[in-house]
């Protein structure tokens, strides 16, 4: 018996040390240590053997069996390693292939400008109103001191849907909205798509403006100049000063056009400025009494200031953008490169 | 406007170089747009004296020794028949720059650079110029029309520069005059603010006639409309003689860019120019029934006017008639009818204030425009009218070409030109500015704009000329200050009295920036379109005839058809951009839109549209499918704390087997799907969107 014992062991050492997959190892396991297996078989015959040997042919057994499962286990260990060595050697990449391509995305230049915008403008107490595209006369025009033959609407040749409809022609027509349902303080910016019948490689028929309105005691012009200064520097850089100087427009008395230093070549004159030092970035000025009186506020107690600023002109000044249409083409060439 | 300097030296002693008065006139609000010299483009032509002169045998040519003082004698080879010894003529040195004229010896080329040259084997040392090829033609300097050599003044030094002596030192400034400011609209306008800015005096035009004691018995004017026309003054001038103006006037409207006509007609367009009030002159002969009236036209009422164009009128146009016809379209232009020709010998001269609005309006319907209607759509103000009258006979008189009668008929509404006295509180003009204008500053500014100041304690009393209209209140008197005193004086503050108030975004725009990010998180760049669309693109979409997103607001002025409506869907520039993006070679890439769709209660427009903010997503590439489509559906649920679910659907510009309807709490809130090959071919698309 212990003979047979002993070859069973050599038998499966043998057939284990040849294994040369686990799928093979677990055959070998099988066929011996399993149900059927010879080493179970000998278990099975124990009946034959006489009972007084029984004990020690049964330690022989379990020897056997511890030896082979160690052996087994062992080979299994080593394949496994083996495997895996394989694998990885498997997945060997050429670790200075290009990088994979991130999927990413981007706001669009305006929407970058206005919420730099609205950073600025809201960390000084300014609320974001948002007006309607479409707005009727009264409120783009006549509310805001230009009647019917003001020589003032021919500065912006307007889109007409009806005869009191219109495509606004400037954001301005959500100043009157806000003063009528709001008593000051008030302090708003209105950013917003506007409209004008203009077609060139400067102008696009659609644009944002974002206008800028301060209703409450005491507001003059030194204060205008004091946010816009905020502003700019914000917008254009520490060293950016402003310029104001003597301007027009209906709904404002003084009205100014507000210029920045230069921010390119620092004043000096350069292609960006036109060799002035100087570039227009928006019109602004103290709110005209008649506006004021016309949404029912006293202008013995309150003044006001606003302003408009031309998002699109700021985003193509900050982002060397030299056509206006660009920024309406939804070429991703054009909207990837543009991340502030 | 076009503005020369030397006209405006008329009135005003300007001691300033061109660029510092540039400077002046923008600190104060006027914009020089472009200012140049008239001879910006002649450099190094000087007075030649022909000291001998012979001709070269069997040419065309003579051989000149030419005394240029200073600068030597030179020989010189001219092809001009007028050239003799004796003469003075402009000498373009070896260097210097002329035009270059064309075979027609009138029609300029460019700017040439004088070489020594060698014609017919004689050395020419520069060239002898004719009035063309110095920039100049009959009206800016007399002879230079000439098709020959320019003679020059006998007084003239020989060498010297030509330039003072043709008039090409002189300035001109193009200058922007905002809306609210029309009295500026004309030189003695621009004369007066200069004066006010260089703190010198203004000297008025002349304005004194004398008028005989001849009378236009029976002449009468009469004004239907006085709501369109508030004061008319007509005057009759007789014995007139038609004739070439002189050369001072012809000059000066050549300098603005207004060919010579005769002396009358010249006067009215002097007078445009110089006081900003559009003048008429009528031939009396022409006149039926000894009248004028102004009156609205009849409907269908014809015209013909001093162009030669025939115009149908309606009840809305003004016209001048006399008792029978029309004989001018008011403030627009003359009928030819009554034009001045060379056999005209009575005058009436017209002087009138039109409505704004009706003068532009008409222009603008008829689509005719002059340079009176231009000027009567900027504003012409009534003290302008009287005073432009005035000025008109002065200068017949002047010119002498023909006789001021004692018939002036003027009908007025009795608006006042007299200066108006005007009230205003000290503190509340600084506290429009929010500083202090120094008293003395502020007298010597206002004196200097006319406005007559006095103060008493807070009360600052001003007499405010009629050619001011804009001045009506505290905040222009600011105005006025600030540009006269310097808008550097503005310092920058901090709303110090204003009340604290909270800002930034509110929580819909918050959610709607935290949209956008969500997307852009997903690989989509924000796209930007027209909120006006083509009504092609609704046909694009296969849409049926009775489609919602047929129901669009039409603009009445679109610039053209394909940004003619009012966009009801987001998708068809969403499918172009795409398209665009394709065909310059993009072939995978994600955008969105995040903007409003315009829904019409009903049309035409009788209140506020509904403006629905929508958000539209497309995206394109082998890699993407509906379900990358739909991965971006679910974010924009995530993002919104919604849920969605999706049913299978059909749309009629989408795949009819991979389209969803997307439904938010049992409402159909969108859609997506894959772009039908139909479309996807017509818009030459190379990869699925």
């Amino acid at each position: 018996m212990k003979e047979k014992l002993q070859k069973i062991r050599e038998n499966a050492i043998a057939q284990i040390e040849s294994s040369d997959g686990l799928a093979k190892l677990n055959e070998v396991r099988t066929t011996i240590l399993g149900k059927k297996g010879e080493l179970t078989a000998v278990l099975k015959g124990m009946k034959e053997v006489a009972p007084e040997d029984r004990p020690k042919v049964g330690q022989w057994v379990n020897e056997t069996r511890e030896a082979i499962e160690n052996c087994l286990e062992e080979k299994k260990t080593k394949l496994e390693a083996e495997a895996l060595r394989l694998k990885y050697e498997s997945e060997k990449i050429d670790v200075t292939m290009p990088a994979e391509k991130h999927l990413t995305g981007n706001l669009h230049p305006m929407t970058q400008v206005k919420n730099q915008l609205v950073d600025i403008f809201g960390s000084m107490g300014f609320e974001v109103y948002e007006g309607t595209e479409i707005e009727t006369d009264h409120y783009n025009f006549t509310a805001l001191n230009t009647p019917q033959d003001h020589p003032a609407r021919d500065m912006q040749d307007t889109f007409y849907l009806s005869p009191e409809y219109l495509l606004r022609t400037q954001t301005s027509a959500g100043q009157i909205h806000v003063m009528e349902n709001k008593k000051p303080p008030i302090k708003i910016i209105s950013p917003g798509k506007v409209f004008r019948s203009d077609d060139d490689a400067t102008h696009s028929p659609m644009f944002s403006q974002m206008e800028g309105l301060v209703v409450d005691k005491g507001i003059n012009l030194c204060d205008l100049k004091g946010i816009l200064d905020v502003f700019v520097k914000k917008i254009f850089g520490e060293n950016t000063v402003t310029r104001l100087r003597p301007s027009y427009f209906p709904f404002t008395e003084p009205s100014v056009e507000v210029d920045v230093s230069c921010f390119q070549c620092g004043g000096k004159g350069c292609k960006l400025c036109k060799g002035t030092g100087w570039i227009e970035v928006l019109g602004a000025g103290i709110v005209n009494t008649k506006v004021l009186e016309g949404c029912g506020i006293d202008t013995n107690e309150y003044s006001g200031f606003a302003f408009g600023i031309g998002i699109e002109r700021i985003a193509m000044l900050k982002y060397g953008i030299n056509n206006i249409k660009l920024l309406f083409e939804s070429d991703l060439r054009v909207l990837e490169q543009i991340d502030d | 406007m076009i503005t020369p300097l030397s006209w405006l030296k008329e009135y005003v002693d300007i001691d300033v170089e061109p660029k510092e008065l540039e400077k002046k006139l923008f600190s104060c609000g006027f914009e020089v747009e472009e200012s140049y010299e008239v001879g910006k483009d002649i450099s190094n032509v000087v007075v030649g004296y022909v000291e001998s002169c012979e001709g070269i045998p069997d040419t065309h040519l003579s051989l000149c020794q030419v005394n240029a003082g200073e600068h030597g004698t030179f020989q010189i080879c001219c092809g001009a028949d007028n050239v003799h010894a004796g003469g003075k003529y402009p000498l373009a040195l070896v260097g210097a720059t002329v035009y270059a004229t064309a075979k027609d010896h009138v029609t300029i080329e460019g700017v040439m650079k004088i070489k020594k040259g060698k014609l017919r084997g004689y050395e020419s040392f520069g060239m002898l110029c004719s009035g063309t090829e110095l920039g100049l033609n009959e009206d800016l300097y007399p002879g230079a029309g000439y098709n020959g050599l320019l003679v020059l003044p006998e007084d003239a030094q020989a060498g010297a520069d030509v330039k003072p002596i043709l008039g090409l030192d002189d300035w001109i400034f193009d200058i922007a005059i905002t809306a609210n400011r029309p009295d500026c609209q004309s030189i003695y306008g621009i004369a007066r603010e200069v004066a006010a800015v260089l703190g010198k005096e203004c000297k008025e035009p002349a304005l004194d006639y004398t008028e005989t004691e001849v009378q236009k018995d029976g002449f009468t004017v009469s004004v239907d409309a006085q709501d369109l026309c508030p004061r008319y003054i007509g005057h009759y001038v007789y014995d007139v003689k038609i004739a070439e103006s002189p050369a001072w006037m012809r000059r000066r409207l050549a300098l603005v860019g207004i060919g010579s006509i005769s002396n009358v007609v010249d006067i009215t367009n002097y007078v445009l120019k110089e006081l900003g009030q559009p003048m008429h002159a009528f031939d009396y002969q022409y006149l039926e029934g000894n009248k004028i009236q102004v009156r609205r036209a009849t409907d269908g009422e014809k015209i013909v006017t001093l162009d030669e164009k025939e115009f149908e009128l309606s009840s809305s146009n003004l016209v001048i008639c006399d008792g029978k016809k029309p004989v001018a379209l008011a403030g627009i232009m003359g009928g030819l009818n009554s034009e001045i020709t060379e056999a005209t010998n009575e005058v009436v001269f017209e002087a009138a204030k039109f409505a704004r609005d009706n003068i532009r309006k008409s222009s603008r319907a008829l689509g005719q425009v002059s340079d009176s209607s231009a000027m009567y759509a900027k504003g012409v103000y009534e003290y302008t009218t009287v005073m432009a009258m005035k000025r008109a006979l002065h200068l017949i008189e002047e010119l002498d070409c023909g006789k001021v009668s004692s018939t002036h008929v003027e009908v007025s509404t009795g608006n006042s030109i007299e200066p108006k006295e005007m009230k205003v509180s000290i503190s509340r003009v600084n506290g429009v500015l929010g500083i202090e204008v120094p008293e003395k500053e502020m007298l010597r500014i206002l004196t200097s704009l006319n406005f007559a100041p006095s103060i008493q304690g807070d009360e600052l009393t001003l007499q405010i000329p009629a050619y001011r209209e804009d001045m009506e209140s505290y905040p222009d008197v600011a105005e006025e200050l600030i540009r006269m005193y310097g808008y550097e004086h503005v310092t920058g503050a901090f709303m110090p009295t204003a009340a604290v108030t909270a800002g930034g975004l509110n929580l819909r725009q918050k959610t709607e920036l935290k949209l956008k990010r969500a997307l852009c998180a997903q690989g989509a760049y924000e796209g930007v379109h027209y909120s006006f669309f083509s009504p092609s693109d609704l046909d694009l979409l296969r849409l049926p005839e009775d489609a919602p997103e047929r129901h669009a607001i039409k603009l009445i002025n679109p610039i053209n058809i394909d940004l003619s409506l009012m966009r009801t869907t987001l998708a068809p520039q969403m499918l172009h951009a795409i398209a665009r993006n394709q065909k310059k070679g993009i072939l995978s890439g994600r955008i969105f839109e995040l903007g409003n769709i315009f829904i019409p209660k009903e049309l035409p427009l009788t209140e506020y549209p509904d403006e629905r903010e929508t958000i539209c997503a497309g995206i394109f590439g082998e890699e993407e499918s509906f379900f990358t489509l739909k991965g971006m559906a679910e974010t924009v649920a995530k993002t919104l704390n919604l849920n969605f679910t999706y049913e299978a659907s059909t749309k009629t510009f989408l795949h009819p087997y991979q389209t969803a309807e997307i439904v938010c709490e049992g409402e159909k809130v969108g859609y997506l799907g894959k772009l039908s090959y139909e479309i996807a071919d017509e818009l030459d698309m190379r990869v699925p969107a």
